[in-house]
């Protein structure tokens, strides 16, 4: 069995660990590292729950193998918030409006979202189903998560203006 | 659903690339992307004994123009080329078709050689490629050769490729004029697999047609460039009876499969009516100046 | 009370954040394949690739050799170990196993199992399973397998049909014979599923030092943990279900009982915790959670002005090659048989079919949705032959506001509702007029647009009356739930519910109940999922029947605590208890509010100080209540009439779509629904599971099929091909609320879980039908893919 020997930064830590070359990245987060927020709902790159960010980019975890992640940072659910106790701007809109039912694509919705919301700081409706175009769900209808990310869009946008007020849904 | 066990190897050049594909006694598969290997290997459709990661290697990245043509570098990024301004402004074919590619997630990831040297008979790339007369060049560990993409294809997940050779770069003729560009494409999500698709690029010299090629995908083993049409509408003007004599020209060329998406009649219907739409769309285009 | 919002509460029907959800945001949900124990074993399946074959050899030496493996399990070995998995319906010669013993039955069908260190060993291990068959003769097609001489799925049960009986409510034959018209047709609903993006998981440790065994798994299944004691030859206070483990999507199929009878053997066996997650191969294949495969065959009788007087109904249900509950999914609809209409007469014929196929289970609203469509196919096509207005049609057949409470032939009666007012609702929402302007626009401009309606019920508050229907053995009259409420020495409430959740927000459901009752902030409120041996009997959250069932038993906890409280603030203020009012968790004198005790005194008083307790009274603050289902208790009459279940929610959905002449894509270009599901405890998990629902529906109708080829081997077996809609395939959705309260529940709620689901397809048909009139063309067959409509379309193509 091929093994190799890497290191990588996950959620700002760096992490070494011996992995095995066909482990792939989503298996080595969950049962290598316990990160168990990432989810695999296919492990053949349709459903986009296990989406992470590797260098800030949104990629199917399930696609890639750890050793190929050797020196890259990957960020996962887990990293979103700004510290361990609390949300971020984004998570909480999906908590306001209530984007998720079971949760489980939610941890690759956000990441899509996150980045989405890096790049795009005042998304169209199109932009938003298009940037989660590849993260399937089955409980919401998308119609919630939809309402959420362009929540924290215009959340970001007032928190980055003079007087920052978080705006609730009317 | 994980891999068979497999050997790994990260070359750092494409010297060393060419040297491992080239050693003997062992199957070997190219990871560029990944977005089509790693389904397979998970589903163990694919069972390499090693597997040769060319995503480090420098050479194998980026996006150059020529005084005549663009050069993509194998390994590329499909969200990279997609945004480059290059591609953009030279290439406006290749960027409509790689905006069908995928999700942003896999685009991220895969790559235009990968795309190419994979094979998959819906690809867009493939297709926009054949389109715009690529070429491609190939390695092996003691040759080098280029390959017109007309001779590429081979059958549904086969290149004209040697075992030991690898896709170094894809070259992209710079066409001259007025053009005009045009991409179809039917799929039954936004995002799956085409059921067909058709690429279409053309020059006009005073809105007569001097030069037009049509690809058409997703409908049978490979993509396959339309001459018919080609022939029958250079020097026309591309009106409504051209464009319906092309896409019944496209419905009867093609060699179609059926499958549970779709029968191999409808596929044909399909690609006679985006063949017309792409067409329509590159004429337009071209008229318009935009090109 | 009917009014758009139910007035008078202090939480329910308020917007509030869901308890859950920060959880799930922050990824700290915890899901079966989430929980991992130290030295825990993995399992790889070894599956048939024929539909129908003898076992003739298993040989697993290589497999053993592997390292890293522990044991390979074939059928014999647990069929020997273990009780045949549960059967809905009485055939004693259908045995159902996890493993087959000698004879498989469908592709994908489990063979053998390999535990081993690792999922990855395990699969290399058993790709080594050298397993020999001699292929039988297999059928396919439903109504093939009818045929005598069809080759026997089960060669003991002696025929392919399952189950058939012919009911007749009413005088059928009479209002046949009286009316001027009739219409017949038949409306075919591909097989498709829920398929959550959680797979099914499990895992178990047995320890024999406490003889207990442990489970947790991606569960939403009635009596699991006692089907899965019995299954495992165990007393049910041997295995301990945890119902804390948040389970990623259910939708009805999430009833693993198969594969945790596995882990529980192997756990056993093995002396080491063992899991086993399915992977979306396992899980398409051999999960057996595939939907109901019907053929309905239906006739029509209707007046002059478009009345229906009677109907007949012939439904064959083809469930695949074992019959688990999933059967009884023709018994539901007997319950809403005659959907929102005043329809006199019925003749219901369900079929159970058995052929080589995937196993059927439970899918949300067990058989409703199918049926509802069915019903719907027929109010269009009526509407079609008399050239009535589709919505005039549905006008003068709807259940008019003051016939309620309503029985219709089959035994049922529907609580309330207002069918005409929620449809006017939704019409002048969607601006009906226009979308038929916007229609006729696109036509004119050479494109196929079409309009589609349709109104339907959600029956809810889920009970079991179907399992004595469809099984004269079985006698269940009672689906309880039960809530067990505390008060602890801090003045915290604490909730446990018995079962586990699957999205629907449980937590924050109780929370608001109990909230509500004894006015304190929900938030404030816990909620526990207790485990199997500390909960009390709980039916799981299936039938659309948690707001009603485990709302019912939370508010009755929670009264009787709270009349605990009444009791101890009277007694310390020498008054009777009615004497005294209870507000904001504080007693107090109603002639002289100044004399109260607070909420600390009246804890402090009931936890430490028995001296000042009302004589007879138990010391500490706790309570529990375990709910009937409001009308529930009674068996079927002989002739097979029955109170399914007890609340009737409606939906009246509008939907604008455009259908691509060439391509034959749909597009949903706009959606409406029109929603009473009475009170609301949160409206944002309401319009949440509402949305959800028709994007489900949305694949019913479009997107999702489970085909199978004439060789039996499964095509569209992963989520390559079995195609859920995105978030560019789902429109944007607008709901229109309308409150009907139910006279059945605590607070007027009706079920809602099934919202969406139920009527969506209905009316993407009829959209789809609409746009497709101009040319001629009819379908009543889901999901109208790009394939079917490709061909359809193609027929016009010729004759141009
Ligand atoms: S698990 Fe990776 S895309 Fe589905
Ligand atoms: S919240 Fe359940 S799958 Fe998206």
């Amino acid at each position: 069995m091929s093994q190799h020997e890497i290191a990588l930064k996950i959620n700002g830590e760096t992490c070494t660990a011996r992995v095995p070359a066909r482990l792939t990245l989503v298996d080595f987060l969950r049962e290598t590292l316990n990160l168990t927020g990432t989810h695999t709902g296919c492990e053949h790159g349709v459903c986009g729950a296990c989406t992470v960010l590797l260098d800030g980019q949104p990629v199917r975890s399930c696609l890639i193998f750890a050793v190929q992640a050797a020196g890259c940072e990957v960020v996962t659910v887990e990293g979103l918030a700004p510290d361990a106790v609390g949300m971020s701007v984004l998570q909480d809109s999906f908590c306001e409006e209530h984007a998720l039912q079971c949760g489980f694509c939610t941890p690759g919705m956000l990441l899509s979202a996150h980045a989405l919301l890096q790049n795009n700081s005042a998304p169209s409706e199109e932009d938003i189903r298009e940037a989660i175009g590849g993260n399937l769900c089955r409980c919401t209808g998308y119609k919630q998560i939809v309402q959420a990310i362009a929540l924290a869009a215009q959340r970001l946008s007032v928190a980055n203006a003079p007087t920052a007020d978080l705006p609730k849904r009317p | 659903m994980k891999a068979v066990d497999f050997d790994y190897e990260q070359p750092r050049s494409v010297a060393e690339t060419c040297r491992l594909l080239g050693e003997t006694g062992r199957e070997a598969r190219l990871l560029a992307g990944g977005q089509t290997l790693a389904p397979l290997l998970a589903m163990r459709l694919a069972r390499p004994a090693v597997v040769i990661d060319i995503n480090r290697i420098e050479e194998f990245q980026g996006i150059d123009a020529e005084a005549e043509s663009v050069v993509i570098r194998a390994c590329t990024r499909q969200s990279r080329a997609l945004a480059d301004p290059i591609v953009q402004s030279r290439l406006p074919l290749l960027a409509k078709a790689l905006s069908f590619v995928g999700h942003v997630q896999t685009r991220n990831r895969g790559t235009i050689g990968g795309s190419l040297a994979n094979a998959d008979p819906s690809a867009e790339i493939g297709l926009a490629a054949l389109a715009l007369d690529a070429e491609i060049e190939a390695r092996s560990a003691t040759a080098s050769r280029r390959i017109p993409i007309g001779d590429f294809f081979i059958s549904p997940m086969v290149t004209a490729l040697a075992p030991d050779e690898c896709l170094t770069v894809v070259r992209f003729p710079l066409p001259q004029g007025a053009v005009g560009t045009g991409f179809r494409e039917a799929s039954i999500r936004r995002s799956d697999f085409a059921l067909a698709a058709v690429a279409v690029q053309l020059v006009l010299e005073r809105g007569v047609c001097r030069s037009l090629a049509v690809s058409l995908g997703g409908a049978g083993a490979t993509p396959v460039k339309l001459t018919a049409i080609e022939h029958k509408l250079l020097d026309t003007r591309l009106g409504d009876a051209e464009l319906a004599e092309a896409g019944r020209l496209a419905h009867d060329a093609i060699d179609a499969v059926s499958d549970i998406h779709a029968s191999a009649a409808h596929r044909r219907r399909i690609a006679g009516a985006l063949t017309m739409r792409a067409i329509a769309e590159a004429r337009d285009e071209a008229l318009a100046g935009r090109a | 009370m009917t009014a758009d919002a139910p007035t008078g509460f202090r939480y329910i029907g308020r917007r509030r954040r869901p308890k859950e959800d920060r959880r799930f945001v922050v990824g700290a949900g915890r899901y079966a394949a989430d929980v991992m124990l130290p030295g825990m074993l993995h399992v790889a399946l070894v599956i048939s690739p024929h539909p129908a074959a003898r076992i003739t050899r298993i040989d697993a030496t290589a497999a053993l050799k592997l390292p890293g493996v522990r044991a390979v399990v074939a059928g014999d070995e647990l069929a020997q170990a273990t009780e045949p998995v549960f059967t809905g319906l009485d055939l004693p010669k259908m045995k159902r196993y996890p493993l087959a013993p000698g004879v498989v039955r469908y592709v994908g069908e489990w063979v053998a199992v390999v535990v081993a260190k690792t999922r990855a060993l395990a699969e290399d291990a058993a790709e080594l399973v050298e397993v020999e068959y001699e292929p039988l003769p297999h059928v396919i097609d439903p109504e093939a397998a009818m045929a005598p001489n069809a080759p026997p799925v089960h060669a003991d049960h002696g025929s392919n049909v399952f189950y058939r009986r012919r009911f007749v409510w009413g005088a059928v034959d009479a209002d046949f014979g009286a009316a001027p018209h009739t219409i017949a047709y038949r409306a075919r609903w591909h097989r498709s599923a829920t398929v959550p993006i959680e797979t099914f998981g499990v895992l178990a440790r047995w320890n024999p030092a406490t003889q207990l065994l442990d489970v947790w798994a991606s569960i939403q299944m009635p009596k699991f943990p006692d089907n899965l004691a019995r299954a495992l030859r165990l007393p049910g206070s041997a295995v301990r279900v945890h119902f804390d483990v948040d389970v990623g999507g259910s939708y009805g199929v999430k009833r693993g009982l198969k594969h945790s009878i596995v882990v529980g053997y192997l756990t056993r066996k093995l002396g080491a915790p063992v899991r086993l997650i399915e992977d979306r191969l396992d899980n398409m294949r051999g999960g057996d959670a595939h939907g109901p495969d019907r053929i309905f065959d239906v006739e029509m009788a209707f007046g002059d002005g478009g009345l229906v007087r009677a109907m007949k109904m012939r439904a064959i249900d083809d469930v695949g090659a074992y019959a688990g509950r999933a059967p009884l999914q023709l018994g539901k609809p007997v319950g809403a048989i005659v959907g929102p209409y005043r329809i006199r007469s019925v003749a219901y014929e369900p079929i159970s079919v058995s052929t080589n196929k995937t196993p059927e289970e439970a899918v949300r609203g067990f058989g409703q949705s199918p049926t509802n469509f069915a019903i719907e196919t027929g109010m269009d096509l009526i509407a079609r032959k008399l050239g009535v207005d589709r919505v005039e049609l549905r006008r003068r057949n709807l259940i008019r506001k003051d016939e309620f409470p309503y029985t219709i032939p089959s035994g049922s009666t529907y609580d309330s509702g207002d069918y005409h007012a929620v449809l006017d609702k939704v019409l002048v929402a969607a601006d009906w007029n226009a979308l038929m302007r916007r229609r006729d626009a696109a036509r004119a401009a050479g494109r196929l647009a079409g309009v589609g309606l349709s109104c339907c019920l959600e029956p809810s508050g889920g009970n079991a009356a179907f399992e004595p229907l469809l099984n004269p053995k079985n006698e269940t009259t009672t689906w309880m739930e039960g809530c067990h409420v505390k008060i602890d020495l801090t003045g915290a409430v604490v909730a446990a519910m018995g079962t586990s959740s699957s999205g629907q927000g449980h937590e924050t459901l109780v929370s608001t109940v109990v909230g509500e009752m004894l006015e304190r902030d929900p938030e404030t409120i816990r909620v526990v999922h207790a485990d199997s041996l500390g909960a009390l009997p709980s039916n799981s959250p299936v039938g659309s029947r948690m707001a009603i069932m485990l709302g019912g038993a939370a508010a009755g906890a929670a009264r009787k605590v709270k009349s605990q409280l009444i009791a101890i603030g009277a007694h310390n203020l020498d008054a009777a208890p009615e004497a005294c009012v209870y507000a904001d968790g504080a007693v107090a004198l109603a002639t002289d509010p100044a004399r109260r005790l607070s909420w600390t005194q009246l804890v402090e008083i009931a936890h430490r100080k028995f001296h000042l307790l009302p004589p007879g009274m138990e010391p500490g603050l706790q309570a529990t209540h375990v709910w009937e289902v409001p009308t529930g208790g009674a068996l079927p009459t002989a002739d097979g009439r029955v109170q399914m279940y007890p609340c009737y929610a409606f939906e009246a959905h509008v939907v604008y779509a455009e259908v691509d002449r060439v391509t034959g894509q749909t597009a949903l270009r706009a959606y409406f629904v029109g929603h009473d599901c009475g009170v609301m405890i949160n409206p944002d998990i309401v319009h949440g599971m509402t949305y959800g629902g028709i994007a489900h529906g949305i694949g019913a109708a479009l997107y999702e099929r489970f085909h199978y080829d004439g060789n039996g081997q499964l095509l569209g077996g992963s989520f390559m091909d079995y195609l859920i809609p995105s978030s560019h395939e789902v429109p944007d959705i607008t709901i229109v609320d309308h409150c009907t309260p139910s006279p059945l529940t605590t607070f007027g709620q009706k079920g809602s879980g099934e919202a969406g689901y139920l009527g969506a397809p209905a009316a993407i048909a009829s959209a789809v039908n609409d746009a497709l009139a101009p040319l001629g063309l009819h379908i009543a067959s889901l999901p109208m893919t790009v394939a079917a409509l490709g061909d359809l379309l193609a027929t016009k193509d010729r004759a141009k």
